[in-house]
């Protein structure tokens, strides 16, 4: 690591930046909560203070999508994590087979989220789809859009196929940078593969791991496209995630109030368990 | 290399293949066939869903739209997220882990609501409808993870090289331009890629600010949903017209993806 210099000059370097996501970053947030503490009726808007935040906390749709939200979540992160890792273990190293795994792996990243969730909508069906005639072919009774555990099924595998090629991409070029030095002392000490794994590439992969985390938890607490295109939400609410109801409020209903300060609580939540994770892993850092 | 992780990986690639799979193959079908009976392999191959978009300048304008704006987003990503990240690895200054915090939340705020703030601001500087209104607006995410990929491989890059340059009397504009970048080469690469992919494929802002003149192409794409259903066929083909330049991206900067964060925070 590099000493950093103090420099408050730093301040120019950083000033393009700061203005440009300023310009799209603080007024609508200011916009957004201005909306949430006021009912805004024709023309006319009154001032209700805290009125909304009450109404949306105790709102039982909400907490039930909110639960909803922390299962997929973590579901998605448990998956896709070890999963990427393993991945990234398997693929090539160099010639035209580490280029073409780059690429195929790549793909579903590239593809437009409205089209990922069309793709899977198609591929499920019982009647035209693959997956959906083969898995009814072999006996199983498979519909995304009738049964609850089917559709949940299908959103998990779906967002595993979109998503597990991010953190496998990330860990593969994080495991390119260890030197061959290491894994040559490793042999030498006769080093079991869990061992090479364990105290070699697993700490090497730390920061691209803290990365891939964040980004997919964000991600996939914020995930809208995929399952609204795919189910609907449905059957029923089963798979109506946070965004969804908070969409179907904002829009559908036109309570602009509540939903402002609906989405002022969902950021402040990202935000909460985001900065909780960021912490304590500088924190363990610190501690080393 | 032994067996099993070729098999693993094998395995895994099939399993990422088979849904795109299916997609180029209903793009070749026509909709009997494929609302009709379980086919692997099109019957009657036929280029029609293709011939239909690339004659229609409603439909390939999309495509066009969106590469304006993603091309704009990146250039403007890039641009000032390098010195940004530059400052961050090399100096400490007032309030710099605040800001490099606030940055990031910037990904975080569900879009739903910020939406009509969104069409409101961008309407009220007359920027509504254009490309480089959906290029601004996607830099509120490309720009923090640009930052952040760029913030680390820079702290890889040992500071003796900058205070070598200044010593042999190079200023800060002329060593940056002239050996630091060039020295970073991969993770400009890397962070090229990662911009164009989330502003190639978010669609909510990008639907929001547009009309007519820069419709994206994931918004053309919903108008195979008509009266008598869903054209699954030119669908199908629309897709995968939407994953070919993300490939070619990918194809150029594979080797910077391999060689990686290999500088970076690792």
């Amino acid at each position: 690591m590099n000493l950093k210099v103090q420099n408050n000059k730093a301040w120019f370097l950083v000033l393009p930046v700061l203005l440009l996501v300023a310009f799209s970053a603080v007024i609508p947030l200011m916009t957004v909560v201005n909306y949430s503490v006021q009912d805004i009726f024709d023309n006319s808007r009154v001032y209700v203070g805290t009125e909304w935040y009450r109404e949306v906390l105790n709102d039982p749709r909400l907490q039930a999508s909110l639960i909803r939200q922390f299962i997929f979540s973590g579901s998605v992160l448990l998956i896709e994590i070890p999963l990427g890792i393993l991945v990234a273990l398997m693929m090539p190293t160099k010639g035209r087979m580490a280029s073409l795994c780059l690429v195929v792996l790549a793909m579903p990243l590239l593809i437009p989220w409205n089209v990922v969730g069309t793709i899977w909508q198609i591929f499920g069906r019982a009647d035209i789809g693959l997956m959906g005639a083969f898995l009814n072919g072999i006996g199983v009774n498979y519909n995304y859009a009738s049964n609850p555990t089917d559709a949940w099924f299908t959103v998990l595998l779906m967002d595993v196929w979109h998503w597990t090629s991010l953190v496998a991409l990330l860990c593969y070029s994080g495991l390119r940078a260890i030197p061959d030095a290491y894994y040559q002392a490793a042999k030498i000490d006769q080093a079991s593969a869990w061992a090479v794994f364990r105290y070699i590439q697993l700490p090497k992969l730390r920061n691209v791991l803290v990365i891939g985390v964040l980004l997919r938890f964000m991600d996939s607490f914020m995930i809208y496209a995929e399952p609204f295109v795919l189910t609907g939400g449905g059957p029923g609410n089963s798979t109506t995630f946070l965004s969804q109801t908070l969409t179907k409020m904002a829009i559908g209903q036109f309570d602009l109030g509540p939903a402002a300060a609906f989405s002022l609580v969902y950021f402040l939540i990202v935000l909460l368990v985001s900065w909780l994770f960021f912490t304590t892993i500088t924190h363990l850092d610190n501690k080393k | 290399m032994n067996k099993r992780k070729i098999i693993g990986i094998s395995i895994y690639i099939f399993f990422i293949a088979l849904p795109i799979y299916w997609l180029v193959m209903m793009s070749f079908k026509s909709n009997e066939e494929i609302l009709g009976s379980l086919t692997y392999w099109p019957q009657n191959f036929s280029f029609d869903n293709y011939i239909t978009i690339f004659s229609d300048p409603s439909w390939y304008m999309g495509y066009v739209n969106s590469m304006i704006y993603v091309i704009m987003n990146v250039i403007i990503t890039l641009l000032t997220a390098l010195p940004a990240a530059y400052a961050f690895s090399r100096y400490r200054f007032l309030g710099d882990k605040p800001l490099f915090f606030w940055l990031l939340t910037n990904k975080m705020a569900p879009p739903a609501v910020f939406l009509l703030p969104f069409f409101q601001l961008y309407s009220s500087v007359g920027l509504f409808d254009t490309h480089i209104a959906v290029a601004l607006a996607h830099c509120l995410f490309s720009v923090p993870l640009a930052v952040w990929i760029l913030e680390g491989f820079m702290s890889g890059v040992p500071t003796e090289i900058d205070e070598t340059a200044y010593i042999d009397g190079y200023s800060f504009p002329h060593f940056f331009i002239k050996i630091f970048i060039p020295m970073i080469r991969s993770a400009i690469g890397v962070t090229a890629f990662f911009s164009f992919m989330f502003s190639w494929v978010e669609l909510l802002m990008a639907r929001t600010l547009t009309s007519i003149h820069a419709k994206p192409i994931g918004a053309i794409m919903t108008r195979t949903i008509g009266g008598e259903g869903v054209d699954w066929g030119l669908l199908a083909a629309a897709g995968v017209l939407t994953i070919i330049p993300g490939c070619l991206v990918v194809w150029f900067v594979r080797n910077h993806i391999a060689k990686g964060f290999a500088l970076g925070r690792v």
